[in-house]
């Protein structure tokens, strides 16, 4: 067992204020679950707190804000991309695996990072290998190997490394 | 409600749907598990995004204030949306399901299946 935590009371003030702001989401701005959803917000983090390891912040906020739109326009890009595919006939397709190295390694920025690989251009991640230097994707239609790994990384990586700062 | 809104709901409900049918194509029509993979992702993250838009224009305009609930599904469904994609796929590698000939680069599936790097022995 490790040493007594010291109380306190809001040990993670983000979560704090996003529970809070989705509960009055989901129920409508009321006036009395703005106290409910209050209370929820302040105690339930004291339970979860302990549970979770410490995580890194987002020290550019700003960024995070034209990544989620780039990422939303990607979507949109890959999904035009994979319904064409659809339309097209099975042979014209060459699905592949590539392995793309990695330059961020703490949980959730690369959570993020595979995360944003699954929703866009034709690509699902699919295994990472152990020492976390590797994340091995597969492709629906691979024209240029090199070419899709630099995109990878430039679009998305370098990014989330400045956001993070690691 | 007036005529220019319930087009826009209109041909976003039309749009929302025309991509999950794709996406639906997809998966029955995609040679492999893997590939198959790729289909109802993405499909499902713009197609039901379009609904759920056109859902709350509706409900905003009908109920007279903003209704962000939908917003919430969707963003929840971003979240959720590639975690479920990579543990099937994660699944499909361990169970060495087959794999369409014409994919490329099928040793790098091997070293992913034992989580090594690739340019390991």
């Amino acid at each position: 067992m490790d040493k007594v935590r010291k109380f306190i009371w809001f040990p993670t003030p983000y979560h704090s204020i996003l529970l809070w702001v989705v509960w009055q989401i989901l129920h409508d701005f009321n006036h009395g679950h703005m106290v409910l959803g209050a209370v929820f917000a302040i105690v339930i983090p004291w339970i979860a707190a302990p549970l979770s390891e410490k995580e890194p912040v987002a020290k550019k906020p700003l960024k995070v804000l034209t990544y989620v739109f780039r990422l939303l326009f990607d979507i949109v890009v890959s999904n035009y991309d994979v319904a064409k595919r659809v339309l097209q006939s099975n042979r014209s397709l060459k699905p592949a695996f590539i392995a793309v190295p990695l330059a961020i390694n703490e949980p959730l920025p690369l959570t993020i990072f595979t995360s944003s690989v699954s929703l866009t251009p034709g690509t699902v991640s699919v295994e990472l290998s152990e020492d976390r230097q590797w994340l091995y994707v597969h492709v629906l239609h691979l024209e240029d190997e090199q070419l899709l790994i630099n995109l990878i990384k430039h679009r998305y990586e370098t990014p989330l490394k400045e956001i993070f700062g690691c | 409600m007036s005529i220019f809104l319930e087009i826009v709901v209109s041909v976003l409900l039309i749009l929302g749907s025309i991509v999950t049918l794709i996406g639906s194509i997809g998966l029955a029509k995609f040679p492999d598990y893997f590939t198959r993979l790729h289909a109802p992702t993405k499909a499902s993250t713009v197609g039901v995004g379009c609904i759920l838009i056109a859902s709350m224009i509706f409900f905003s305009v009908e109920l007279g204030h903003v209704n962000l609930k939908e917003a919430l599904i969707s963003i929840f469904l971003l979240i959720t949306a590639p975690v479920a994609a990579h543990m099937l796929a994660k699944a499909g590698l361990h169970y060495k399901v087959n794999m369409e000939d014409n994919t490329q680069n099928q040793h790098l599936a091997k070293k992913a299946y034992l989580h090594q790097s690739p340019d390991d022995e």
